[in-house]
């Protein structure tokens, strides 16, 4: 078995990242994330699920929002939920990683949801962890976002279901983005024909075009008919050295604004991952106009978080 | 529980058609005002929207809303099974609270589908009544559960596995299978 994240009948067992998943998984979690949507507009926004289940968040990187969307999507579930916050906590007293986890392996945790600042992290506990157990990766170093990537195609595919049709432009440092990484292997397995990146050359990682996109250094060439537009977030501190001047000279090259929105198509969507720098990335008028579904992303981020939660708890052999 | 040991083929099913037009006669006379149907997806779905047109005069007079219900999130053998590849959204788009509800089902068997369904029903709200109507009862129940109206009763060996379908025309027929695995709903 090569693909630590299915098992043997191609079930989803583990979610680390978007890459290596086939197009049949993905689209089995965007439609059941279809399904948790109406859930959060209940009288109760519950369903029993993973009643009596564990689940624990393992954070050894911050994450307010992450750790918050994970939590009220297990908690939505029925789960029993403990975050942890490990960069506080054990992890600065000297003990493994994997020692953290055979801990709460011994509490009887059922699901782990791992964020850490190094790449790996979340593989490296799917290999430790015994087969009833589940990881989910919450963000690894520069690596993969997998939920992120997710929630980003399910954005799009609520606004523009014509995925076949449509040009999308990601936008700002790729480099570090593991959000970036993720999007982009999310939306070519699903058929997106036209995927664009929009980035200083010091802010692209090596030989990009492999990944299947089209590069841009001029946003405003980048930006024309797009479909999507995706910013990411300047991620300051991820930045070692100097790769920018400044903000504000970035903001006047590659920040979005009214006027470079008008260069997309007229309907076009504007996604952000948040947190947002305002003024650095992306200009307040545009994050709060009504061309932006950032808000919607982080509700359907839920949903996404709770479609892979019910998809990874259930008992083995789901299919039908 | 008293599996009857009767097996049967295809060609000794009742015509799927005919049933409908009995359940429509069955059920009109509980057409009050606040009802409302909720048809449990797939085969419950289907019965509905047939009723909706079958029952359109009662329907438009009363007032009478629908929705309907995919059960997937509630079912018991989740932990067994895991959830269902294929699931739709459940869709109630009235208010709940104090509403006689109308819950439809293509076939009545264990009776776990309808505590699904009831189960879910209830975090919309607090229905005033649920009434089960069916189909067809093919026997088996593993629950204190029954369908108050069904349209015939047909026992059947729990050996075979028995669908609605829908046909390309809209229509509805009855199809017997091998029942191939444990899964009883």
């Amino acid at each position: 078995m090569n693909n630590p994240q299915l098992d043997t009948d191609g079930q989803l067992r583990h979610l680390l990242s978007i890459e290596g998943l086939p197009k049949r998984i993905l689209n089995q979690i965007l439609d059941t994330a279809e399904s948790f949507v109406g859930v959060a507009e209940r009288e109760v926004k519950k369903v029993p699920l993973l009643r009596g289940k564990t689940v624990c968040n393992l954070f050894f990187e911050n994450s307010t929002r992450t750790r918050t969307t994970f939590e009220i999507a297990a908690k939505r579930l029925s789960a029993d939920v403990i975050s942890l916050n490990v960069s506080t906590s054990s992890q600065s007293k000297g003990e493994t990683i994997l020692d953290t986890v055979d801990n709460l392996i011994a509490m009887h945790a059922d699901m782990f949801v791992v964020r850490h600042a190094q790449s790996g992290a979340a593989h490296l506990i799917a290999k430790h962890v015994p087969p009833h157990i589940h990881v989910i990766n919450a963000g690894d170093g520069r690596h993969s976002h997998p939920t992120q990537g997710l929630l980003d195609v399910f954005t799009i595919r609520k606004y523009k279901p014509e995925l076949h049709n449509l040009r999308v432009a990601i936008v700002g440092d790729v480099l570090h983005s593991r959000v970036a990484r993720s999007e982009i292997h999310a939306l070519t397995t699903l058929g997106v024909p036209e995927v664009r990146v929009i980035a200083p050359k010091t802010l692209l990682p090596a030989q990009v075009e492999k990944l299947g996109v089209h590069v841009y250094h001029d946003m405003d060439a980048g930006l024309k008919d797009v479909d999507v537009i995706m910013m990411l977030r300047l991620q300051n501190e991820r930045m070692n050295g100097a790769m920018l001047p400044s903000s504000e000279e970035y903001f006047k090259t590659y920040g979005l604004t009214q006027e470079r929105l008008a260069l997309a198509k007229p309907d076009a969507i504007v996604m952000h991952p948040g947190p947002m720098n305002r003024g650095v990335e992306i200009d307040s008028t545009v994050a709060d106009g009504k061309q932006s579904v950032i808000l919607p992303q982080v509700t359907y981020g839920i949903a996404i978080r709770m479609a892979v939660m019910a998809i990874l708890g259930g008992g083995a052999g789901a299919t039908l | 529980m008293t599996d009857a040991n009767n097996t049967l083929d295809n060609s000794q099913l009742p015509d799927a058609e005919q049933l409908l037009h009995i359940l429509a006669t069955k059920l009109k006379p509980l057409l009050k005002p606040n009802t409302a149907l909720v048809g449990i997806h797939s085969g419950g779905v289907w019965i509905m929207q047939r009723l909706l047109v079958l029952l359109d005069d009662v329907i438009q007079l009363h007032q009478i809303e629908h929705g309907t219900l995919d059960v997937s999130f509630y079912r018991d053998d989740y932990t067994q099974r895991g959830l269902k590849a294929e699931n739709r959204p459940s869709q109630i788009p009235f208010d709940v609270e104090n509403k006689h509800i109308i819950l439809i089902d293509d076939v009545f068997y264990t009776g776990r589908t309808t505590r699904a369904a009831m189960n879910e029903l209830f975090d919309y709200g607090r229905p005033a009544s649920i009434t089960l109507i069916a189909l067809i009862n093919r026997g088996g129940r593993e629950l204190p559960i029954a369908p108050q109206i069904i349209a015939a009763d047909l026992p059947l060996d729990i050996s075979q596995r028995l669908q609605l379908t829908q046909l390309a025309n809209g229509s509805l027929a009855l199809d017997l299978t091998p029942q191939h695995n444990s899964a009883r709903q």
